[in-house]
């Protein structure tokens, strides 16, 4: 095999320039495949961390049929009582669970005593909303951050500030139906200002739990939602397949199922978006393939025809047809493997300029997001196994050509 | 034993509707360390036969023998494995590889062919590129030495693998006269030094000159012509 091996890398140099060239063509694909992995693998990380740890948390447990009807944020089908008692005893027994906030989602009037409009808000327990949603303090952008809200304080949306001309300090009233829809209002006062973010509850204002159950009148415990927050995201399919069989699976008299647990993937839009990342780097490797499999092919079928003389003569003297085909797929193979060292080299060099260089970009409202491409083991291993079982397949056609061919009629060749 | 026996040996090409009968069921049988030459105008058949003595075309009937086995239905892997380990081969365009040295041509048989170990491969390649004088050449590239040392070192490289028989498909065409008068000394120095049988298809009337026996080959008909007392075949 050493021997092939030998062979294979001195008739690759023998062609420099036609080997250089199709090596530096592999060389590209592989770049770009490296760097857009990295690169999209890093926006993505990015919005999915702001997404999940300034709103969502990982996986919100609700009750069954909350979500298809969130947008007129139903307060009858909040969580109550033994149910919420059965979600803390679940979440005790999962340790992959960092934290969990319980939150209280209402619609109410905002007046600042001269206009009024229309807010969602988050009631909230700030200590667990703050470990559950550890940069909910970041979108904070006017106000004190510490402590995030106090009894009587609202943090409101910075579209309802502008539009409304409200300031930090400034009191308002929220009025607000309860269940049985009657009226109640109370005041607050502007503790902050909070950043919109994309996705659900982006825009939503934040007031404390116990105020929510002032103003609703709501006497035992309940909640409209509990967001959880995971030690670690990659944890997610096992923990929501745990909460699925522990809580998905309870029925009420009726045999209806009382929760629906559901991953923040199914709940923000911006999983579509990342999904469309993922189809993108898939067709980007399709790509990938086409460029090794067509240069490669085209440089084995040309190496084979120039040297159909010298198969003849091999073949002649005793080379056996499966070291022939041997000879032209470990050409085929060197080449991709020539191509895809220098061009993971190239990628991780690239990777670690971009971050030293730290480039920032802005999605949507919000700006300055810095960039950190990195590259998983996983994934350099996949293109560079994908890279070289193409070329090595590749170079199978021509090589069996070579294997097969005549040698009376290879050595009559000029 | 006879080196070569051939018994009714036929060799029928078709194109088409059209049967061509290159060789039409001729006898003839070699034998060991013998010089031996195949001479004709061209098409009469005699590249045919040494391809089919040389196990690179099988006959359409008849039998062949070559080194004690019939190779007449011997698969294509046999063939190649009974060349590689029987027969030697001498190009007329020498035919070395042209990306290892002279040393790496003559050692391709033992190593890719054979498999001989390290150090008796070296050994035996070193000691045949003493036999053909080139050994102080061994590190050149094909490149870089003359026509007649490119024939030298196919004739090693034919008979590294100690083989029986050694098959010369017009071997001097392409040199001029002295070293043709070299290359064909230096075939019947290796005859007597390692008792190979030498076949020759050619024109060369220099080969003809020094062979023990020719057959003229004539619209696929063979004729054994006897040496005349001047050494002449008549």
């Amino acid at each position: 095999m050493r021997n092939i091996f030998k062979l294979a890398a001195r008739n690759l140099f023998r062609y420099k320039r036609r080997t250089l060239l199709t090596s530096m063509l592999i060389t590209l694909g592989v770049v770009s495949v490296l760097l857009f992995i990295s690169v999209s693998g890093s926006f993505k990380a990015l919005m999915v961390g702001q997404i999940t740890d300034s709103m969502l948390g990982h996986v919100q447990i609700h009750k069954q049929g909350y979500l298809a009807s969130v947008d007129s944020l139903p307060l009858n089908r909040n969580l109550t009582g033994k149910q919420i008692d059965k979600v803390v005893q679940v979440l005790a027994e999962e340790d992959a669970v960092e934290a969990y906030s319980m939150r209280i989602k209402l619609g109410a009037m905002f007046s600042n005593f001269i206009e009024t409009t229309n807010i969602r808000l988050n009631a909230v327990t700030p200590v667990d909303e703050i470990k559950t949603a550890p940069l909910l303090t970041e979108r904070i952008l006017e106000g004190e951050k510490e402590g995030l809200l106090k009894p009587g304080e609202i943090l409101i949306p910075e579209l309802i500030a502008k539009g409304m001309k409200v300031k930090v300090g400034d009191g308002i009233v929220l009025v607000a139906n309860n269940k049985d829809g009657s009226v109640n209002g109370q005041n607050f006062m502007v503790r902050g200002i909070l950043e919109g973010i994309s996705g659900p509850g982006g825009r939503d204002g934040m007031v404390h739990i116990e105020d929510a159950k002032t103003l609703l009148r709501i006497g035992a415990a309940e909640v409209s939602e509990v967001a959880i927050r995971l030690k670690d995201i990659d944890q997610l399919p096992a923990v929501f397949a745990s909460l699925q069989e522990k809580l998905g699976s309870m029925k009420n008299q009726q045999g209806q199922p009382i929760f629906e647990v559901h991953t923040w993937e199914s709940i923000s839009p911006f999983f579509n978006i990342a999904k469309m990342i993922d189809l993108m780097t898939f067709f980007i490797k399709i790509m990938l393939v086409a460029i090794v499999l067509v240069s490669i092919m085209n440089v084995m079928i040309m190496a084979v025809y120039e040297r159909i003389n010298e198969i003849g003569t091999i073949s002649a003297i005793g080379t056996l047809p499966n070291k022939i085909l041997g000879l032209f797929v470990v050409e085929g193979f060197l080449m991709g493997v020539l191509g895809t060292a220098v061009g993971t080299a190239i990628s991780l060099i690239s990777i670690a300029i971009m971050n030293a260089t730290q480039i920032s970009f802005d999605f949507g409202r919000q700006t300055g997001l810095l960039l950190s491409p990195a590259i998983g083991v996983a994934d350099v291993v996949l293109v560079v196994v994908i890279v070289i079982a193409i070329a090595v397949v590749a170079s199978l056609q021509p090589a069996w050509k070579a294997a097969k061919m005549d040698p009376i009629t290879a050595l009559k060749h000029v | 034993m006879s080196v070569v026996v051939a018994k009714q040996l036929v060799k029928t090409y078709v194109a088409g509707d059209i049967k061509v009968e290159a060789i039409r069921g001729v006898d003839f049988s070699i034998e060991p360390a013998s010089f031996v030459s195949f001479i004709g105008p061209s098409g009469s058949g005699k590249t045919t036969l040494l391809n089919m003595i040389g196990c690179l075309d099988p006959p359409t009937s008849g039998q062949l023998q070559v080194a004690g086995q019939d190779i007449t239905s011997l698969s294509r892997q046999e063939a190649a494995r009974f060349r590689g380990e029987h027969i030697g081969f001498v190009f007329q365009d020498f035919n070395l590889i042209p990306v290892l040295t002279v040393f790496e041509n003559v050692e391709y048989p033992l190593q890719m062919v054979q498999s001989w170990p390290n150090e008796k491969r070296k050994k035996r390649v070193l000691e045949m590129l003493d036999a053909v004088g080139m050994a102080d050449q061994a590190h050149k590239y094909p490149s870089q030495i003359s026509g007649g040392q490119k024939q030298r070192v196919a004739v090693a490289r034919a008979l590294v693998t100690n083989a029986k028989l050694v098959l010369a498909d017009e071997p001097t065409a392409n040199l001029d006269k002295e070293t043709a008068n070299r290359i064909i000394d230096l075939m019947k120095q290796m005859r007597d030094e390692f008792k190979t049988t030498f076949v020759f298809s050619t024109h060369d009337p220099r080969i003809v000159d020094n062979v023990e026996i020719t057959f003229a080959l004539e619209d696929g008909t063979l004729h054994r012509l006897e040496k005349s007392a001047g050494g002449d075949h008549a």
